[in-house]
């Protein structure tokens, strides 16, 4: 009876991604050209999606003492700082989290 | 490009995520495990599911004897994101053929990351191509990440805490690398502004959707004042 209940659980949470996924692909489909505005969207939402997810990776951080706030925003700088430097994702990836974990 | 320069390039990309990946999907594994669901559950969910922090907040789901109802709400909130990375795909998923369905199903946050931001110019054929084998990398290594977890439980030999600021550091460079090609930074702009406006209001847990609507309607203002043009 459980188990029913957890399998019917993974199902809605699959079903409902899916359905997230499709649905712009859905009412935007066939070989009709992509209305202006949802074109226009397309190019510019990119740039704003990424800082939203920076944001949504980031929000955990609590100003309520220095070390709860400082790994997140020097390993930050870290990866901006490298990235910038070198264009290298990677090894900016790698400077950021290393300098992260040492801290935490 | 031949496939396997294709596949190499998309290799080469989709290396932050694996390092991302396997340790956030031990991680997921492992504490599936501890709260009674073993490997058909943790590869189950990774395979259908193929959502980071939703099959995270899914465990609380199947632990915590909620209703059907607030599991469908649940993840529609967690997820309702990806309805704006849709959005940013369709012209660029047009046309790609029989792999398409596997592509949009695989969309994650960082799969969007990756192929919204191809390395080296490519033709319409040769990007498709490379989004479907970042696609495929990636959730191959979701799966093996979530399922090792899953096996080895709590055997795993140094300490891990922090290695998932590997996919904060990954979205980061995207956020900085756009930043560059783009002349117009006002998008960039608009987005951090009304995520930290709504997180200052909503909260941690209820900022995503007051965000995306607020973005959504700055972005739609500005196109409709400027009759829509690209900005490249």
């Amino acid at each position: 009876m459980l188990m029913n209940r957890s399998v019917l659980i993974v199902a809605v949470m699959a079903i409902v991604t899916i359905i997230l996924r499709f649905i712009p692909f859905i009412i935007f489909s066939g070989n009709k050209k992509t209305p202006k505005l949802v074109a226009y969207l397309g190019d510019v939402l990119p740039s704003s999606v990424m800082a939203m997810l920076v944001v949504y990776c980031l929000k955990g951080i609590s100003f309520t003492s220095t070390m709860a706030f400082l790994p997140y925003i020097a390993a930050s700088a870290v990866v901006v700082l490298s990235y910038i430097w070198k264009r290298n994702t990677l090894l900016s990836i790698v400077l950021g989290t290393a300098c992260f974990m040492i801290m935490v | 490009m031949r496939l396997r320069t294709l596949f190499k390039k998309a290799y080469m990309a989709s290396i932050p995520v694996l390092g991302g990946y396997i340790v956030l999907g031990m991680g997921f594994g492992v504490v599936l495990q501890s709260n009674g669901y073993g490997l058909p559950w943790a590869l189950a969910m990774s395979l259908f599911i193929y959502a980071g922090s939703l099959q995270f907040v899914g465990i609380g789901l199947l632990t915590g004897g909620v209703s059907i109802l607030t599991a469908a709400l649940t993840s529609l909130m967690v997820n309702a994101r990806h309805l704006f990375y849709g959005i940013s795909m369709i012209d660029k998923y047009k046309g790609a053929g029989a792999g398409k369905p596997y592509m949009i199903f695989a969309l994650t946050d960082e799969t969007y990351s990756i192929v919204c931001n191809p390395p080296v110019y490519m033709n319409k054929k040769e990007y498709l191509t490379y989004s479907l084998f970042v696609s495929l990398l990636n959730q191959f290594y979701w799966v093996s990440g979530c399922v090792l977890g899953s096996v080895l439980g709590n055997f795993i030999p140094f300490d891990t805490t922090g290695i998932d600021f590997a996919l904060t550091a990954l979205f980061i460079t995207v956020f900085v690398q756009q930043w560059i090609d783009k002349k117009d930074h006002r998008p960039a702009i608009i987005g951090v502004v009304a995520s930290v406006i709504s997180l200052l209001i909503f909260g941690r847990d209820n900022f995503l959707i007051p965000a995306m609507l607020a973005i959504t309607a700055a972005l739609c203002l500005m196109g409709a004042k400027e009759g829509y043009h690209a900005n490249e």
